[in-house]
């Protein structure tokens, strides 16, 4: 692997994090996802010379909120900025430690704006693509089959909608917790299933959206290991994306479960979705008893 | 003498590859598996599913059973090859090998055996 396909995947994978932390600082989008982006030329700079930082996330994170904060004076908008003397501190450790503690809820936050009740489900999707995917409005526009600047229009009346919206801030509780969870699930699920029945076009799948919202809840999995419904969300797209290469023949037709060729599935993606199945069922099971015996 | 050379990545950035990325890599590290099993050196070679899909048993007077992997940390156990040489340095080149293969960030652990039983399960 080339170091600039190694940046890429770092940077790519670093994205929800940071992003996520620059939005808490800045409670704005806009700039949060600006910020991120200059961190990202400064790490394609400096990552090759001074070798990969052992925690690309923070360090993107700490360059960002520098080169927001420049900004910030530079507009002359002191007043906008949080009062808070963390972003000034020269205490790296104690920020990291902060975001650190925080990174879950801001991952989550992120991912729960982009599927705000008011934004239409079209927008909903193209606002998490770009945002915590980090997918181009090219790439997007492409995964539609509409025009760039169509999904510009959209992904920016999104943005303005989320903008007015008012999402709190305050780390959640455990029951908006769980809302915004559900919330989530529902909107990785209509990424993949933009990819797995595609809605416009000619084609009948589009599998970097399907292997998109994989990636999106097997993230979502990983900042909440004991949620049984994000098992099973994740466990459904695995199981169902691993039939992706028998579903087509040669010539794009759909092939009937009965008549797919089941050598083509893909066995570790089955054997990780039934793994999965495993274990939100005894969740499940543990729920049920711990109520019978009540 | 066996050695165990395990595999140690982010998840989330080996997570981030594409399958064409993901395909070469293996591609990539099945010349080096290859170059060792030619010299009748090459045991068990195993990738871990995600972590994702661990659960842990916690031991203690009553076992207990989590989700989730045994610890949190920034790189991930992803697989491991075990491999026989005649002493470190031989283990350290089969692992240098590996990482050139690989050609990403994260490390190898090269562990000396102390216990192994070859088994008789079949290869998935």
């Amino acid at each position: 692997m080339t170091e600039l396909a190694w940046i890429g995947a770092a940077l790519t994978s670093a994205r929800p994090r940071a992003v996520g932390a620059l939005y808490r600082h800045f409670r704005n989008l806009d700039l949060a996802e600006e910020a991120f982006q200059d961190a990202s030329l400064r790490a394609l700079k400096n990552w090759p010379q001074n070798g990969p930082p052992r925690d690309p996330a923070s360090w993107l994170i700490f360059v960002g909120k520098n080169i927001a904060i420049d900004a910030l004076r530079r507009q002359g908008k002191q007043e906008a900025l949080p009062s808070d003397e963390r972003l000034e501190a020269p205490d790296t450790d104690l920020a990291e430690r902060l975001d650190a503690s925080n990174y879950r809820d801001d991952v989550l936050r992120l991912l729960f704006i982009c599927c705000h009740p008011d934004l239409p489900a079209s927008q909903q999707i193209a606002l998490a693509l770009r945002v915590v995917s980090g997918l181009s409005v090219k790439q997007i526009a492409r995964a539609f089959l509409i025009t760039d600047a169509a999904m510009e229009q959209r992904i920016t009346r999104a943005k303005s909608r989320v903008a007015a919206a008012d999402v709190p801030f305050e780390a959640p509780g455990p029951g908006e917790r769980e809302q915004r969870l559900t919330a989530v699930a529902a909107m990785i699920y209509l990424v993949f299933n933009e990819g797995y029945a595609a809605s416009g076009g000619d084609a009948h799948v589009r599998a970097p959206l399907c292997e998109e919202a994989i990636r999106l809840a097997r993230l979502l999995l990983r900042l909440f290991p004991t949620e049984p419904e994000i098992m099973g969300l994740t466990a459904l797209l695995l199981l169902q994306h691993a039939r992706m290469p028998a579903r087509l023949d040669a010539s794009g037709a759909i092939v009937l479960l009965e008549d797919q060729d089941r050598r083509l599935w893909n066995g570790p993606m089955i054997a990780e979705g039934l793994a999965l199945i495993d274990k939100a069922m005894r969740n499940r099971l543990q729920i049920a008893i711990a109520i019978h015996r009540l | 003498m066996l050695y165990a050379i395990l595999c140690y990545d982010s998840e989330d950035v080996v997570g981030a590859w594409t399958k064409e990325e993901d395909d070469a890599v293996i591609a990539r590290l099945r010349l080096v598996e290859d170059k060792l099993a030619s010299q009748g050196r090459l045991g068990p070679v195993a990738r871990l599913l995600p972590t994702t899909s661990a659960t842990t048993v916690r031991k203690g007077r009553e076992a207990m059973v989590l989700d989730g992997p045994f610890a949190e940390t920034k790189e991930q156990l992803l697989g491991f090859f075990i491999v026989e040489c005649a002493n470190l340095d031989e283990a350290l080149d089969a692992a240098r090998d590996f990482a050139r293969a690989s050609g990403s960030a994260g490390a190898y652990e090269v562990r000396p055996l102390g216990v192994f039983r070859p088994g008789a399960v079949r290869a998935v």
